[in-house]
């Protein structure tokens, strides 16, 4: 049985490279030994991507991308379709999950300086992959075609408009008529179920196949491969698998359990993943008393509120929305310290980023809350913080006090 | 049969044949990127609306729909209108400088009719629909509230003009659509142009909403 089984894919490795590709990205890829806490969450992210990708299928199958029936349809999923409360219940969970695990990750490569040198192209891939998925999530956001869905959409799509010169026709290419309408349902379901994912996966292999290139960062923030054994093989690597797929696995366990607590306890998770204006149907006449987007994407809506309308056009806020998403591209360049890690970071960058994370969760808070005056005052002082963190990077990384670098990665 | 490689000649079939491929490359995505654009239905659903405005009691409103955007009449009564001229200092744009009105309407009354006023229910902020607040000084918005709309979405005031006061996210006044009276008590919404109405009846959808 074994001598047929090493047969086959003796067979199969001559036509395939199985057992190449298995060594190169698992037996016998080295990830660093010292990896802690926060690097579960890339593992993690693919994990929800596969749940998010099985549960939207099967969703699919039920819903109808119209606006006469699409509200409807998804009330039947609901009440009607054997088990489809449960597939909702993944799927808009998985959203929100989604977004934190990718959160925490994004937050880890900021610790440990993961977008350093030679990391910059790894870091770019990720962030495409983050905007995608803002996309993605935003469409179909769309498709219960709730109260909230419709103003969401409305409101973002508006962006788009107060561009300079082209933002009208702009607007109305993409919704494909002059407000939100049936139309514009159609195209973002045919985007969310078909080609962003796709374009999801394939930045995904390509983000993957970076990191295998340049190798992952750790915590300590030095290179593994400086050092090697007489094979070749990094002195501090454990081989991914079955080491790191072993942890991963433990870490996916724990974040099912998490996961399921809120799609059984609390699937709207008091009004944050599902806002409780989406269960009325959409109502182009009538705006809802307050409307906010879902909490993702609260700290970016924030700021575009704290802005004030200049030389009568919206679009300062829009662009500065716009800046505070993209700027983490350049941070490969911005970052001027001499360490990576924050384990050897002086104080100053310690601040500024305990007062990032502080002007982010707050922005985040206050892009939930209706705009009134006090609100508008604290949002306009957190993102001029939010924006001094990038902007005077060069700056405080590199007059920071840095400790000096270990040769090797430290373990406790 | 030479093995020299001529380079040049390469390099401009090269170039031709990318010229060539990108032009068509062109010509086949242009159909996909027009498509998005408004369907021949989608256009068709902008025709104009009339409405009966007799039942309007002074100092309400009613939304009508046109072209899937709220457009509010208001009946303003007499405080309503003196009330208009006394807070121009508040106002970012008092005297409707920006063209957000048909000729017709650029007047301290932004209407044809002191009383009537017709104006589109979508904020010029981010295309919320503004909530009417027709009293005077209530508690969350106030005591220097006269009476206008207030958007729920990020806090943009709007007086019984629809100007837009001065601080607020929204930049410009509300806009008044082309409308035009068919009779004392009939409005259309949509058109402005009498010489077009003999080819077509306007779509009676009356006080929809």
């Amino acid at each position: 049985m074994m001598n047929l089984l090493k047969s086959l894919l003796a067979w199969v490795d001559e036509r395939f490279p199985v057992v190449s590709t298995w060594k190169a990205h698992l037996s016998e890829y080295y990830a660093p030994k010292n990896f802690n806490f926060w690097y579960f969450f890339g593992g993690l992210a693919l994990l929800v991507l596969v749940i998010q990708i099985l549960s939207g299928i099967f969703l699919t199958m039920n819903y109808k991308p119209d606006a006469l029936f699409a509200f409807a349809s998804v009330e039947y999923i609901m009440r009607d379709v054997q088990w489809g409360w449960l597939l909702r219940y993944i799927h808009s969970t998985g959203a929100s999950m989604f977004f934190v695990v990718i959160y925490l990750h994004m937050f880890r490569g900021l610790m440990y300086g993961s977008y350093r040198k030679p990391r910059e192209l790894l870091w770019i891939i990720g962030m495409i992959i983050y905007l995608a998925l803002m996309g993605e999530a935003f469409m179909g956001y769309l498709l219960p075609w709730g109260q909230m869905s419709f103003w969401g959409a409305q409101v973002i799509v508006n962006l788009f408009s107060s561009v300079p010169f082209i933002g009208p026709d702009l607007a109305i290419m993409i919704r494909g008529d002059f407000v939100v309408s049936d139309i514009t349902l159609n195209r973002f379901f045919a985007l969310h179920v078909v080609a962003i994912p796709l374009v999801l996966v394939l930045i995904i292999v390509a983000h993957l196949v970076a990191l295998h290139e340049v190798g992952s960062n750790n915590p300590d923030g030095v290179e593994i491969k400086k050092h090697k054994d007489a094979n070749g093989i990094p002195l501090d690597g454990v081989p991914f698998f079955p080491y790191m797929v072993v942890k991963d696995g433990v870490a996916a366990v724990a974040f099912l359990m998490v996961f399921s607590a809120v799609v059984f306890f609390a699937p709207d998770m008091g009004g944050y993943f599902l806002e409780y204006n989406n269960f009325v149907p959409a109502n182009p006449m009538k705006t809802p008393e307050h409307i906010a987007p879902v909490w993702y994407f609260t700290p970016y809506y924030a700021i575009l509120r704290a802005v004030p309308p200049m030389f009568g056009s919206q679009f300062p806020g829009v662009v500065a929305m716009g800046v505070a998403t993209v700027i983490f591209f350049a941070l490969p360049w911005l970052d001027r310290g001499p360490v990576k890690s924050i384990r050897y970071r002086g104080p100053i960058y310690k601040t500024f980023l305990a007062a990032f994370v502080v002007s982010f969760v707050g922005l985040g808070y206050l892009g939930l809350m209706p705009a009134t005056e006090t609100y508008t005052l604290i949002s306009r002082i957190l993102a001029v913080v939010y924006f001094a963190f990038f902007f005077l990077m060069p700056w405080y990384t590199k007059i920071d006090a840095c400790k000096p670098e270990p040769d090797r990665v430290t373990s406790k | 049969m030479t093995d020299k490689v001529d380079h040049s000649k390469r390099r401009m079939l090269i170039a031709a044949t990318t010229a060539v491929g990108g032009v068509a490359a062109a010509g086949a995505g242009a159909p996909f990127v027009l498509s998005l654009q408004p369907s021949e239905r989608a256009k068709a659903a902008g025709a104009p609306v009339e409405v009966d405005i007799s039942g309007i009691e002074p100092g309400t409103m009613i939304s009508i729909e046109w072209q899937g955007k709220p457009v509010w009449i208001v009946r303003r009564t007499k405080e309503m209108l003196d009330m208009l001229a006394t807070h121009d200092d508040v106002l970012a744009d008092p005297t409707s400088s920006v063209p957000q009105q048909p000729a017709y309407c650029d007047n301290a009354t932004r209407s044809i009719k002191p009383e009537i006023l017709v104006v589109l229910g979508v904020c010029t902020h981010l295309g919320c629909s503004p909530t009417f607040r027709p009293e005077v000084a209530p508690a969350d918005l106030g005591a220097n509230w006269a009476g206008g709309w207030f958007c729920p979405c990020h806090g943009s005031r709007f007086d019984l003009a629809a100007r837009v006061f001065k601080g607020v996210p929204a930049p410009t006044n509300l806009i008044i659509p082309p409308h035009m009276y068919l009779s004392d008590t009939r409005l259309l919404i949509g058109d402005d142009d009498k010489s077009k109405l003999k080819g077509g009846q306007p779509t009676d959808r009356g006080a929809a909403a």
